[in-house]
């Protein structure tokens, strides 16, 4: 029997372009005529256009054209949201690609200018003479709500985008009678996704044909190629995505941006390839910001420790427009993941999305379940204060029992596997968790302060099922496809609908296919990201890929795999039922020697000299996979941070990482998945957050003032698993790109506050900068 | 103005505008987009390349202060189509994964070997502080650089 | 990213570059780029003219002579902290140079180019004041213009991103006292997150007996003043004290009658919480100084 591929960590097949410099992200295609746009963007975060002039910068050294948005009004659609909850009273407000009237944040895009060299669209850019009215302007989501704020759009009153309530189980009665209450209120701030790459754009259009071309730096052509085709018109079938490398994502290049479709407006205008890629600076204003919520969060429970409720109100900032994704986020993926993975009779999630003057907010890795999961292990912290009890203790207490096929919390949804309790068990045996408790107490005695921070999690991602979208307002499906198919020689070749950008499919789809049809993990290619050679698909993002599009991969590979075997039987001259497989070879039950490899009968269906009757040439499949469920990772983490009281410095001693994703196809890159995620997530905790001033002005601007995690800032992680695997999908296999970002957040946070508690330290608003952890001991100790 | 460039090997005489960055000489002069740009600020690292025997962000370089220099890019560390011993190590320790910080990564580790060929982990970290990376947590990228160390010394 | 158009010059004698300064109003001079390119690429510095000095010889180099480490003003970062000369005279300059930003910020930003940008966040200005550093800056010749001359660090700094540095002068060397056997020196930071640059850094020279006691002490502060801010009541309350845990915690506590009202402020580090971290600094550099290095 060969061994499987699937589950050895094989170093990946897409590395050797991207290590040699070889591989061709957006901003490195050259087309010849190819002109270079730049685009003026507003410095006000709310006012009127009076006037623009663009005169001068149409006459400036290089310049082909200068378009506003007089030029495009009519002509391309407004920018779409494309997930719409129902039964919240959502305004989907209109959003122009260039604005003409009124601008709504710092970085509304407001003109663009096209010239012979980016330099040169540079220097027009300043040419540019806009009258810009200022409106006063509001950055807060609660603040946004408020009577009296400033109106950003007439059709949104109170800006109000929408408010959404999920209400499962009796939580008016469980808060009525809870011996405890705790409550927090909770700053989730804005974040900026930072994607290494920076957003880019190359339009192609070819006036002879009608075609577009689009190079974008996406997670999901497909789903630009469909919207894309809505903002200008295009018939879908006459536009072409390509996104075969695209620099991370992290949930920033999922959104239909407005420059994308300038951009391409632009090539239609002037019949030639036009090329715009963000600098860094705009970016940070005009690529979409993540989390963003104000949250009044409590938890009810008895004096025994048992959690009966939870509920929220909270205040999701939305920006200035709706990202296509944004508002399924404090919603769909935020509030019907309350139960974490404790058995509480009843949550409620009270969702107001607001508008504010700001860059608009959508999903940015984790997407609404690492508040979810802030949230509610924020709350168990401060009930295990209240009662008395070791945190971990209170946790196991609540813990859903192991299940295998099912198991249904209060929001409504139903978890596909779980088996809490091991891997808590696994997290603390591996750092000795009472020893560490000691070791804190005496560390305490001698003025030192270590906190420690336990996190248990479960998240829902794996985006599907289609049935699911529609009834949650998603405008699109959730399911994937992917062709598979064996070229003459017997070597493969997978297409794929889903976008991966760095998280490794086309080396762990081709352990799935080699596995199912025992060829060489070498001879199997996966082809992504481009519409014109790929099936339909939904794209990237909430680890969706390897469950959903992986799924959909393995399907194929067995269609695939039936059909040789009716090859082989009508080669073998043998009845269908007398031929075995083992091993990529199809033999005659009882005569191993009258065999045919997978490779053999690949190169028959192709060249088809001899086919059954009624058995078409060729040995390919597709398959449309849609799940019938999510699937709902879950794990454990725990961190050891130490903070020096002078000065209010943080230091990470330990971060121990235990996640069960079910079966996995490649635990190297499984590792490298948790490892970013955690570290992005630590980011938000220690050092990431966006700051604007009263007036909307961005001064977070700019990497220098946005910290980043950097190398030197955290130490190795310790990384631990279970397998559970999900009873629904063909490969048990469950999400991890987001788990580590969706825990670790607020395990830091835990074991800061942990570490303070002597201080008198209850709450920090997040990042955890030196600052304010120095100010709230100061207030801690009423000094 | 005209300047002579000697990259991965090969010498280059062009006419430049004295504002054009280092980072766009290489890429859309010479084509070699191996080189990325990941900031505005000096601050990622993914522009890293080596001038005159050390590391710069080809970003916050001028081609014209190049004048006269030699240059390796990613493109140039390779020797007859066998990986240089760092490329092998991000490779085999899974150091990369959207590929976008890779060569300015890979550019300072070779650096950073050839000052200290046997570094601490804590050293390596340091060493990595001014090249960002959002898809690794940096710990592979560490072993990464840790095998390589000892690759070359063996 | 894209900056504006300018004239490029490459100077290839110190005499010129100051005649091509003289003689174009706008002209900035480039070194290792580090501070200027940053600034022009944001189109906060729009010169009209690039005068590069990179390739002028008799500005590099790092010598000791009686006494004094003499470091030409272009020599990089990466040369100081790479320097055994360096770190036998000025331990706490080679410490510091190696604590610059990044491997690649060190290769290219030279001591020159970093001290005349002034920037209040730098660890140069501070660690160069506490050393009592002498700065050599060359201007035009003749009677009616300044010719070569001595400005003591203290004295350098005027404001921030501002110096004692005329239109048309150029800083070319500066000069450190090579420390004694006795004295003791230590740099200490909190470094900005994002960018490594100084938020508080504190400098100590200290020269100690064989008794452990402080016999002369000079004391630094930058990140959170306009320019480096010396401490002389600090200094005062050293000298003459066994360095024991509890004299020296008492002496850095005067570090804040010492700053003035004029204190830096962002939405990393307010002035008030800057204002505290100056005395937690300072200890922080004289235990490192003085091996008591346990907190």
């Amino acid at each position: 029997m060969t061994t499987r591929i699937f589950g050895s960590g094989i170093r990946r097949r897409e590395d050797p372009r991207l290590i040699t410099g070889g591989a061709t992200y957006t901003d490195d295609v050259q087309l010849p005529g190819m002109v270079h746009a730049a685009i003026l963007r507003s410095p006000h975060a709310h006012a009127k256009i009076s006037s623009i002039d663009t005169s001068a910068a149409s006459g400036a050294p290089g310049v082909v054209a200068v378009y506003t948005g007089a030029d495009t009004d009519g002509v391309l659609n407004p920018i779409p949201c494309a997930w719409l909850p129902p039964d919240c009273d959502i305004k989907a407000v209109d959003h122009p690609a260039i604005a003409k009237d009124v601008v709504r944040y710092q970085g509304d895009a407001v003109a663009v200018v096209v010239a012979e060299d980016r330099y040169q669209a540079e220097d027009a850019l300043e040419l540019i003479k806009v009258d810009y009215e200022i409106l006063p302007s509001v950055v807060n989501p609660e603040a946004a709500m408020q009577a009296g704020a400033p109106q950003i759009h007439e059709d949104a009153p109170n800006n109000q985008a929408f408010h959404w309530v999920a209400d499962g189980g009796d939580s008016d009665a469980a808060f009525a009678n809870a011996d405890v209450i705790v409550k927090e209120t909770i700053i989730q701030q804005r974040l900026i996704p930072h994607a290494m790459e920076p957003r880019s754009a190359v339009a192609n259009w070819t006036v002879a044909m009608g075609e577009l071309t689009l190079w974008s730096t996406s997670q999901n052509p497909h789903i630009v190629r469909f919207l894309g085709s809505l903002v200008t018109g295009i018939p879908e079938h006459k536009i072409r995505v390509i996104a075969t490398e695209v620099g991370g994502g992290f949930g920033s290049k999922l959104p239909m941006y407005a420059d994308e479709m300038i951009i391409s407006f632009c090539s239609m205008q002037l019949n030639r390839p036009v090329k715009w890629t963000a600098t860094r600076s705009e970016g940070f204003l005009a690529t979409i910001h993540g989390r963003d919520h104000v949250e009044h969060v409590e938890l009810a429970a008895t004096r025994e420790g048992k959690i009966t409720g939870i509920r929220s109100v909270v205040y999701a900032g939305m920006g200035a427009y709706l990202s296509t994704a944004g508002p399924g986020v404090p919603t769909i993926l935020h509030g019907l993941i309350y139960s974490g993975p404790y058995d509480i009779g009843a949550t409620k999630a009270d969702i107001y999305g607001v508008f504010s003057n700001t860059t608009p907010v959508d999903t940015c890795r984790g997407a609404g379940r690492p508040e979810a999961t802030f949230l509610i292990e924020r709350l168990i912290d401060l009930l295990a204060v209240e009662l008395g009890t070791d945190p971990v203790e209170l946790r196991r207490k609540n813990l859903i029992p192991k299940f295998e096929d099912g198991h249904d919390v209060a929001s409504g949804i139903t978890y596909d596997s779980g088996d809490y309790e091991p891997l808590l068990n696994m997290v603390l045996g591996h750092v000795d968790y009472q020893a560490l408790r000691q070791e804190q107490a005496r560390m305490r005695e001698r003025g030192a302060y270590m906190g420690i921070g336990v996190t248990c999690y479960v998240e829902i991602c794996g985006l599907g099922p289609s049935q699911v979208a529609g009834a949650v307002g998603f405008g699109g499906g959730l399911w994937e496809s992917a062709i598979v198919r064996f070229h003459p020689t017997g070597k493969v070749n997978a297409y794929i609908g889903t976008s991966p950008h760095g998280q490794g499919e086309e080396t762990t789809f081709a352990q799935i296919i080699a596995d199912e049809l025992g060829v060489d993990v070498d001879d199997v290619g996966v082809i992504h990201g481009d519409t014109s050679n790929t099936p339909m698909g939904w794209g990237t993002y909430g680890s969706r890929t390897s469950t959903v599009g992986g799924a959909a991969v393995a399907l194929a590979a067995r269609k695939i795999k039936e059909k040789a075997r009716l090859l082989a039987a009508h080669l073998l001259e043998a009845a269908e039922a007398d031929v075995e497989y083992e091993d990529g070879k199809f033999f005659v039950k009882g005569s191993p020697d009258r065999s045919k490899t997978i490779q053999e009968i690949a190169t028959m269906a192709n060249v088809a000299w001899n086919m059954p009757e009624g058995m078409e040439p060729g040995l390919e499949a597709s398959a449309f996979y849609d799940p019938p469920n999510f699937v709902y990772p879950f794990g454990t983490h725990l961190a050891v941070v130490e903070v020096d009281p002078d000065n209010g410095h943080i230091e990470v001693k330990r971060y121990v990482a235990g996640d069960d994703c079910g079966p996995q196809i490649n635990p190297m890159i499984v590792e490298g998945q948790v490892h970013g995620g955690v570290v992005h997530g630590v980011g938000q905790a220690l050092w990431e957050g966006v700051v604007y001033d009263e007036n909307g002005q961005l001064l977070t601007g700019s990497m220098t003032d946005y910290a980043l995690p950097r190398a030197h800032m955290f130490p190795d992680m310790e990384i631990l698993s279970t397998v559970t695997p999900s009873p629904h999908n063909p490969l048990g296999v469950k999400g991890i790109g987001e788990t580590g970002a969706i825990a670790s957040t607020v395990t830091i946070y835990n074991a800061v506050i942990d570490a303070l508690r002597p201080l008198g330290v209850t709450h920090i608003d997040m990042p955890l900068t030196p600052e304010k952890v120095w100010q709230a001991i100061r207030q801690g100790q009423g000094s | 103005m005209n300047i002579q460039v000697t990259v991965n090997g090969k010498s280059h005489e062009k006419e430049v505008d004295p504002r054009l960055l280092l980072v766009h000489f290489l890429r859309e002069d010479l084509g070699l987009t191996g080189t990325k740009i990941g900031c505005d600020t000096s601050q990622c690292g993914a522009c890293v390349v080596k001038m005159d025997g050390v590391t710069v962000k080809s970003c916050t370089c001028l081609a014209v202060q190049a004048d006269g220099s030699e240059i390796t890019t990613i493109e140039g560390i390779a020797t007859n189509g066998e990986l240089h011993p760092v490329q092998e190590a991000f490779w085999e320790k899974h150091g990369l994964q959207c590929g976008y910080c890779t060569a300015g990564m890979i550019m300072t580790t070779v650096e950073l070997l050839e000052k200290n060929p046997d570094p601490s982990e804590d050293q390596v970290r340091e060493g990595l502080k001014g090249n960002i990376c959002r898809c690794t947590g940096y710990q592979n990228i560490v072993r990464a650089v840790l095998a390589a160390a000892e690759a070359q010394r063996s | 990213m894209f900056a504006t158009e300018f004239e490029y010059k490459k100077a290839s004698s110190i005499s010129e570059a100051i005649q091509l300064l003289s003689s174009n109003e706008g002209a900035k001079i480039l070194a290792g780029g580090h501070s200027l390119l940053p600034m022009m690429k944001l189109r906060l510095a729009r010169p009209t003219m690039v005068i590069d000095i990179g390739g002028i010889e008799e500005m590099r180099g790092i010598s000791v002579e009686n006494g004094t480490l003499r470091i030409g003003a272009l020599t990089t970062h990466a040369q100081i902290a790479d320097s055994h000369v360096v770190q036998e005279a000025a331990g706490i300059l080679w410490e510091t140079a190696y604590g610059i930003g990044d491997p690649q910020v060190r290769n290219r930003g030279t001591i020159g180019g970093n001290v005349s940008h002034a920037d209040p966040a730098s660890d140069l200005p501070t660690v160069l004041t506490v050393v009592d550093a002498k700065f050599t800056i060359q201007g035009q010749g003749g009677i009616t213009r300044r010719g070569s001359r001595t400005v003591s660090a203290g004295d350098f700094f005027v404001g921030p991103f501002t110096t004692v540095l005329a239109e048309n002068e150029v800083l070319t060397a500066i000069e450190i006292p090579v420390l004694a056997e006795n004295q003791k020196a230590e740099y200490a930071k909190m470094a900005h997150p994002a960018t490594s640059f100084a938020v508080v850094g504190a400098g100590v020279v200290l020269t100690v007996d064989n008794n452990n006691v402080c016999t002369a002490a000079r004391v630094a502060v930058g990140g959170l003043t306009p320019t480096p801010t010396r401490g002389p009541s600090v200094e005062a309350a050293l000298v003459g004290k066994e360095l024991t845990d509890e004299n020296i915690a008492a002496a850095t506590a005067l570090i804040d009658g010492d700053l003035g009202s004029d204190i830096l402020g962002d939405i990393f580090a307010s002035a008030e919480y800057r204002r505290a971290m100056a005395a937690i600094e300072l200890k922080h550099a004289i235990f490192h100084a003085t091996g008591l290095a346990h907190h």
